[in-house]
């Protein structure tokens, strides 16, 4: 095996030296009735060039990878610059542990305490950790702190946010005091419905708006601010498309209390789902209720500046069921990823990519309205997704756009949304081509 | 001659990139624009658009980008530089074969919800995944979408509530007892919570086991849900009992969940399935050598019994008719714990290992595991004081109880072998051992290096003896000393600012 530097003959010796006769003796502490007496029914070993035809032979399968996509909904194709995916491959980023050692870390350290501010900046908030594993579990985990912070058990949630996110947080909330409501959306913008508003009350920790929404649709977050906080309740405002951000007002500047956001778009490669990143800030007065890790500047006994993870008291290894959240191991080399992707495009390069993204939807957008028999669904201003209602249901139309044309045209919303058989959400960024656009316009056609 | 240095060279004091910024470089390129540009209001009203500029937000060229974290990489500490004998971690050799095959296009630029039957690739794999991990865990049900070991946990013990619920309905209330080794991780609890159980410890035992007595004393209160037991302990022994254990549990009718964190001492030699585990979840960041990436990401699949089975979370990667599907159809699932399907790319290294190890491999690699670590503690046991007598699996724990007599505590210890070229072990934990040292060496270490890690830790051991301050103020060969964490928590600055040093100073 060569992963295992010791020969055969070595470990031999190191057996002999600690005085046991052979490899089976390692286990003489296991009772023999829970041994396994037989090898284990996997693969023979695999040659490295076997391995990478078996993975080859797996990645030809997935025949949507290689045609011309706009699929959204929380997952999203950007460009991401070649010096992302060479640096987080550098071995003293990829093979290193959680900084729990501060002097043998600081290059994690410092990375993570970019990637808070980063963080801050965008969402314009005042405090940001070191990541959540995605957008739907940072989003959960902000159901369980608005909890903590306003000691009441709503929360009112927008049934505009990421179906899937939704599903995540009835599971990390089914077995505590919580309850999820959602409301409702307005059938004419697309945005949350003004009455189911009213059901903010003295009992709701939380209204929780999603944008752009799942529709891509853009929402009055300040307005919502002020209607949350009227009545002592938290605005979370939820991002799944973290690009927009290059654009659209902060979340921060909005009023709003908590922020989680997928980072993906950050140069994050789809991969079928995952790795991605979840980001999660919020106001400082919150900050000792906050789950995960958080990096804060340190110095030593010269005065050297360096950093360290902080404020762990909130966390599972020192307060165990006491501690604001489970988790432990979060999304750092993703994190890093990101943290590269953001600097890399700078202050110019992410409201430029924004810009593009949302120039190419609005083109697209504009086109696809144009043919006979479909129309965009809702009113509400859009980033780089809207909703396309077609002459027919969209599960048929995207279905025959792949088979005959190679295009994955769009999300069907009949799989989340009752009544929009007709509908598809379509997604469009700055990876998409003028030709591409035409070609699925033509297509629809 | 000296050197006199004039400036600290720039690879050592590489500043944030926020003090490195410069108006008006850039890092990137897009493409022409080539769609007719729709006049900006139209685009997106006003009132919606961002007026901060992103001030602040960095401005830097590409070179400046890559010299930036080139140089802040050289500051860590990685398994490719050396061991990383850190207990209950598994910092094992992460293969660059499983890097290579984790970005092949088809997988990289695949979207999660692509028609399945264009994702057919992406769920064979899964599905071969999980297959191989029911079979080397002996249990046949699994899940691969919990992102890392904490949310694998949560997930088991969503499960083994859901059971209860679905069992004794409304009787279920007088059964959320969730017994904890006090020896256990502190995700434990914390995910216990979750799932809505109350937390009670069961002791060890002074040799290291958990202590038989108070378990039967704790079922015999009643209530009990279930048990949350890591095998071996997190004090690197095997539970001998771990069939009386689970009897016991399941004859309070309660479930067992076995916390995986510790498999890489027994793929290929025993089966938590043949001990009679209900549910446990692995990390494949530990025992399959998924990169631990400085903090994750990870991926904790659970693996169950056919009687747990129906509940784990939706969707559930199934074959039919050769193909392969994703079944949403589970009335009894605790839900869905994480959005799409997991952390894909880690499935893929880990197949990758899987493969590549076959079946003689991988127990190849546990018996390495523990030989190395039976190694150190044969080597290390008269220096320091090793708590428990049992054999060692893949981990061995030892104490400063012999060098807190000089002043010298288990941190000073930790910190002194960064000079001496290894990072530091686990340190502090588990709680029930004072100044605890966890040391997990793993397979990927050859003879050579655990002679000189066993010869540093010799050498710390004297060292104590004649010049106690030398260990006490380790480290002396890293760019920083060690940082002041206290007054870091009590005035915390958490991003950057302008102003931050002053505020950070005045703390």
């Amino acid at each position: 095996m060569r992963y295992i530097p010791n020969s055969k003959e070595e470990q031999s010796e190191m057996l002999g030296a600690i005085g046991l006769a052979s490899a089976d003796e390692l286990f003489r502490s296991i009772p023999e009735d829970v041994l396994l007496a037989r090898k284990l029914e996997v693969t023979r070993p695999l040659a490295e060039n076997e391995v990478i035809t078996s993975m080859e032979t797996f990645a030809a399968k997935n025949e949507a990878a290689v045609k011309t996509s706009f699929l959204g909904g929380g997952v999203y194709s950007h460009f991401s610059p070649t010096v992302v995916d060479h640096l987080i491959q550098r071995s003293e980023f990829f093979t290193s542990y959680t900084p729990y050692q501060p002097e043998v870390t600081q290059g994690t350290l410092q990375y993570i305490f970019e990637f808070q501010t980063l963080v801050c900046q965008l969402t314009g908030m005042e405090v940001a950790n070191a990541s959540m594993y995605d957008g739907s579990t940072a989003m959960a985990e902000a159901f369980l702190m608005a909890h903590r912070v306003t000691r009441r058990d709503k929360v009112l949630v927008a049934e505009t946010v990421h179906p899937e996110y939704l599903e995540v947080a009835e599971t990390y909330t089914q077995h505590g005091e919580m309850q999820l409501e959602t409301i409702g959306f307005d059938h004419e913008t697309g945005c949350v419905a003004t009455e189911g508003l009213a059901k903010i009350d003295k009992d709701t920790a939380a209204l929780v708006i999603q944008s752009p929404n799942f529709f891509g649709c853009v929402e009055r977050l300040n307005d919502l601010a002020d209607m949350a906080h009227e009545a002592g309740a938290l605005l979370i405002v939820v991002v799944t498309e973290a690009v927009s951000f290059g654009m659209l007002k902060s979340p921060g500047e909005c009023g709003a209390d908590i922020v989680v956001a997928e980072g993906q778009s950050f140069g994050v490669p789809m991969s079928f789902g995952g790795p991605h990143v979840g980001m999660f800030a919020c106001r400082q007065k919150y900050v000792r209720q906050m789950p995960g890790r958080l990096a804060g500047v340190a110095y030593d006994k010269d005065g050297n500046r360096g950093f360290v993870l902080t404020l762990a008291t909130r966390e599972q290894h020192i307060r165990r069921d006491k501690a604001t959240s489970n988790i432990c191991t979060n999304q750092g080399l993703i994190a890093l990823a990101a943290t590269i992707y953001m600097e890399t495009m700078g202050r110019r390069g992410l409201q430029e990519v924004a810009y593009h993204n949302a120039q190419k939807a609005a083109y697209a957008a504009k086109r696809i309205a144009e043919l006979d028999g479909f129309s965009i669904a809702f009113s509400a201003p859009f980033f780089n997704e809207f909703v396309v209602t077609a002459p027919s249901p969209a599960k048929d139309i995207l279905r025959r756009l792949s088979s005959e044309k190679d295009i994955l045209g769009g999300i069907a919303l009949s799989g989340y949304y009752k009544g929009r058989e007709n509908d598809f959400l379509v997604c469009v960024t700055e990876t998409n081509t003028r030709e591409q656009i035409d070609k699925l316009v033509a297509a629809l056609g | 001659m000296s050197i006199t240095k004039v400036t600290q060279h720039p690879t050592q004091n590489e500043a944030l990139i926020f003090e490195r910024s410069q108006t008006g470089r850039v890092g990137y390129r897009l493409p022409q624009l080539d769609v007719e540009e729709t006049p900006a209001d139209d685009l997106m009203p006003a009132e919606f658009r961002r007026t901060d500029d992103l001030e602040g937000v960095p401005e830097v060229s590409e070179v400046d980008v890559i010299r930036h974290f080139t140089r802040m990489s050289t500051w860590n500490f990685s398994i490719d530089l050396g061991m990383y004998p850190l207990g209950s971690c598994t910092m094992k050799y992460n293969s660059r074969l499983n890097e290579k095959v984790a970005r092949i296009a088809g997988f990289l630029n695949h979207h999660p919800l692509a028609p399945e039957d264009e994702s057919q690739g992406g769920l064979e794999l899964m599905y071969r995944l999980q297959e191989d991990l029911a079979e080397i865990t002996g249990l046949p049900g699994v899940t691969l979408q919990p992102a890392a070991g904490a949310h694998g946990e949560m997930t088991g013990v969503m499960i083994i509530r859901a059971v209860l619920d679905k069992r004794e309905g409304e009787a279920s209330k007088q059964r959320r007892v969730m017994l904890v080794p006090d020896s256990a991780h502190g995700t434990n609890p914390a995910s216990a919570k979750l799932a809505g159980f109350t937390v009670k410890t069961i002791r060890s035992t002074p040799d290291g086991f958990t202590d038989m007595d108070h378990l039967y004393e704790l079922c015999g209160e009643g209530g009990i849900a279930g048990l949350m037991l890591t095998n071996p302990s997190t004090v690197g022994i095997f539970e001998k009992n771990i069939r009386e254990i689970c009897d016991a549990i399941h004859d309070a009718g309660g479930l067992v969940y076995m916390d995986g964190a510790n498999m890489n001492a027994l793929v290929g030699v025993a089966r938590p399935g043949d001990m009679g585990v209900d549910v446990i979840h692995l990390n494949l960041h530990k025992t399959f050598s998924t990169p631990h990436g400085g903090g994750g990401p990870g991926c904790g699949p659970c693996c169950c019994t056919v009687e747990l089975e129906p509940f784990l979370p939706t969707p559930k990667v199934v074959r039919e008719n050769g193909g392969y599907r994703l079944e949403y159809d589970r009335p009894d699932s605790i839900g869905r714990v994480k959005a799409f399907f997991g952390n894909f790319g880690m499935m893929v290294r880990a197949l990758a290992y899987i493969q590549t190890h076959g079946d003689t491999g991988l127990r190849e690699a546990t018996e390495a595991a523990v030989l190395n670590a039976r190694y150190i503690a044969h080597y290390l046991e008269k220096d320091f004081e090793k708590p428990f007598e049992a054999d060692t699996m893949h981990e061995v724990i030892l104490s400063h109880k012999k060098q807190a007599r000089k002043g010298v505590h288990t941190l000073d210890i930790g910190k002194r072998l960064i000079d001496y070229g290894f990072h530091p072990m686990t340190v502090y934990f588990p709680l029930i051992v004072d100044g605890a040292m966890l040391i997990e060496p793993t397979e990927s270490v050859g003879r050579q290096e655990l002679d000189a890690f066993v010869d540093a830790m010799k050498s710390i051991a004297k060292e104590t003896v004649e010049d106690p301050d030398l260990v006490i103020n380790a480290p002396h060969t890293t760019r920083i000393g060690r940082l002041d964490e206290a007054t870091a928590a009590r005035k915390p600055v958490l991003r950057w600012s302008p102003d931050m040093e002053s505020t950070a100073k005045s703390a």
